[in-house]
């Protein structure tokens, strides 16, 4: 079944749930004009990315009750929804979380795994690493979802593939960077649209990124959120620096098309992989990672 | 002695076209979230605050932007005339404010036997007075000039020329600077000049520093950008005593960079672990 994909690339106001929410339920509201199916939103839509000590103050529970995610809900009963926040468990423990809502249904939450924590970036400081990379069905087929720097390694997509995805929603906040060597496109944009890529075509499914655009201090966000196709192409992109939203119609007969021509899946030699990866960690004594 | 090979230059040039957008972009959108539409800048007659009077006239319109020539009885007319030109130019309103009186009342009384560098910084602190004050009376924030180069050399006076709300070019190195604003049309003029403080009669940046721009700039790339160590540097091919004299300078001025300390007494303090944004409710 055919389904039109919204990319939505916007500023967000940082700390301030509520105003995020109604800029959510208005890019809603016009995607379901232009008849889109599913609304992508980047990462942290609803609080801004750089959000250090507010983390406790914005943090919610992904449940009919709160009040942001009740109109949320509400609105998944016409069109699904990806929305990023900052999620707090029963524990007080804080996750960057991107959450997938459908006929007003809480589907599925994906917690950040890769914290990023170096150079510009301080997300342990502030948040509790995810420990789960795990395929979920929607209405549509089998998807998946990753934050930002999680598909900067090559695992956790790796590890959704196996899991039964084809479609791969990884919502973003990438800082833009990277003027040298010049080039009309950023540094690390060329870098996010190369692995994204590269996966799509690696894994033959349908990768997409939705990214931020705006500034937050000096930080600003340089959008382009793209879709890719399972042979590996480009198939729409959205302009890079301004607030837009970007619609596709995906055709799930793409993945049988591409499959067939391409039969990466079914080659695949999975329990190899584990045995080499199992006499790896054993035998090299690599250091393991702490929550492998 | 032996020959040293020449060093391997990088490339430096930027896309101006997108790092034009994305300032511009900032002009706007850090001024207009802090809730204002106007800016002011103290346009010198130098080419980084002509590129930043150009980007702002750019971003907010020129109606909106108040530059000030802030001229002291020792500088240069030259430095006058370029400034005029950028306000002709970008079209921008403006006003010129002879700091003399200011500066000369404070020194001939209390500070006659200033050296040339004492001197310099409080001119350089008079114009901040001069552009705080209009910045209130105008209702705009101080859009600061401050490059990389000179950020990272420490070649600025506290509270003086490195005080502004914002700050569009301070991650373009000089070079880069030279090159964008060229490409926004600063008069060639003033692109092509010698850099000058133009704090004493016949100053040049590059005779005060030692050395020059380009070359402290492909020093500062590897050092900052590229982490170089400053052996690796000199393994290169640059000349040992600039990497040196760099390195102690970057190292020197780091205090100019950063928030003055805070003694630690409590749990939450500022500076510390009191961490928001700027931005912070607003967008």
């Amino acid at each position: 079944m055919p389904f039109t994909i919204a990319l939505v690339q916007f500023q967000t106001r940082l700390g301030d749930v509520q105003v995020n929410l109604e800029r959510h339920l208005e890019w809603i509201r016009r995607a379901r004009e232009q008849g889109a199916d599913l609304v992508v939103f980047p990462e942290l839509s609803l609080t801004g990315y750089l959000v250090q000590d507010l983390v406790p103050t914005v943090a919610r529970k992904p449940r009919p009750d709160d009040p942001a995610f009740g109109p949320l809900l509400e609105a998944s009963k016409e069109v699904d929804l990806v929305v990023g926040f900052v999620e707090e468990d029963r524990r007080s423990r804080f996750f960057n979380s991107a959450a997938y809502l459908s006929r007003g249904q809480v589907v599925h939450v994906h917690r950040k795994v890769y914290l990023p924590t170096y150079g510009m970036f301080d997300e342990g400081r502030f948040f509790a690493w995810g420990d789960r990379v795990s395929a979920f069905d929607t209405r549509f087929g089998r998807f998946g979802m990753l934050i930002c720097e999680d598909f900067w390694h090559v695992s956790p997509p790796y590890l959704l593939w196996l899991d039964g995805a084809d479609v791969m929603l990884f919502p973003t906040a990438s800082p833009g960077r990277g003027i040298v060597p010049a080039s009309a496109q950023l540094g690390v944009a060329r870098w996010v649209e190369n692995v994204v890529q590269a996966y799509a075509g690696l894994f033959t499914v349908f990768t997409a990124f939705a990214n931020r655009v705006g500034f937050e201090d000096g930080i600003h966000f340089w959008g382009g959120s793209a879709l890719y196709g399972p042979d590996g192409t480009l198939l729409v992109q959205a302009p890079y620096h301004e607030p837009s939203m970007t619609l596709y119609q995906v055709d799930l007969r793409d993945l049988h098309r591409a499959r067939a021509r391409l039969p990466l899946l079914r080659d695949e030699r999975t329990s190899l992989f584990q045995r080499e990866l199992a006499r790896i960690l054993e035998q090299r004594g690599l250091p393991k990672a702490p929550r492998l | 002695m032996t020959e040293r090979p020449s060093p391997p230059w990088v490339d430096l040039s930027i896309h101006t076209d997108l790092v034009r957008r994305i300032l511009v972009d900032f002009i706007r959108t850090e001024i207009t979230r802090a809730g204002f539409q106007r800016a002011v800048v103290g346009v010198s007659g130098g080419v980084d605050s002509a590129l930043v009077c150009f980007l702002t006239a750019e971003a907010l319109g020129p109606e909106n932007v108040l530059a000030l020539r802030m001229p002291y009885r020792t500088s240069s007319p030259e430095s006058l005339e370029h400034a005029q030109l950028v306000i002709e130019k970008t079209g921008v309103q403006s006003r010129t404010v002879d700091i003399t009186p200011m500066v000369d009342a404070y020194l001939e009384r209390y500070a006659p036997d200033a050296d040339q560098v004492r001197r310099g910084n409080v001119m350089a602190r008079t114009r901040m007075i001069v552009l705080y004050d209009h910045s209130a009376a105008f209702r705009g924030l101080v859009v600061g000039t401050g490059n990389k180069t000179e950020i990272l050399l420490g070649y600025t006076t506290l509270y003086g020329d490195a005080a502004y709300a914002i700050n569009p070019i301070g991650d373009l190195y000089k070079t880069q600077v030279w090159q964008l604003a060229e490409a926004v049309g600063v008069p060639q003029v003033i692109v092509n000049k010698a850099p000058s403080a133009d704090l004493w009669v016949g100053q040049t940046d590059e005779g005060e520093l030692g050395f020059s721009y380009r070359l402290a700039d492909q020093i500062l790339y590897r050092l900052v950008d590229e982490r170089y160590t400053p052996e690796e540097v000199v393994a290169l091919g640059f000349p040992p005593e600039v990497v040196q004299a760099i390195v102690e300078r970057v190292r020197r001025n780091h205090y100019k960079r950063i928030m003055p300390p805070i003694a630690k007494l409590s749990h939450r303090t500022v500076g510390y672990d009191f961490l928001y944004l700027r931005d912070w409710g607003t967008g």
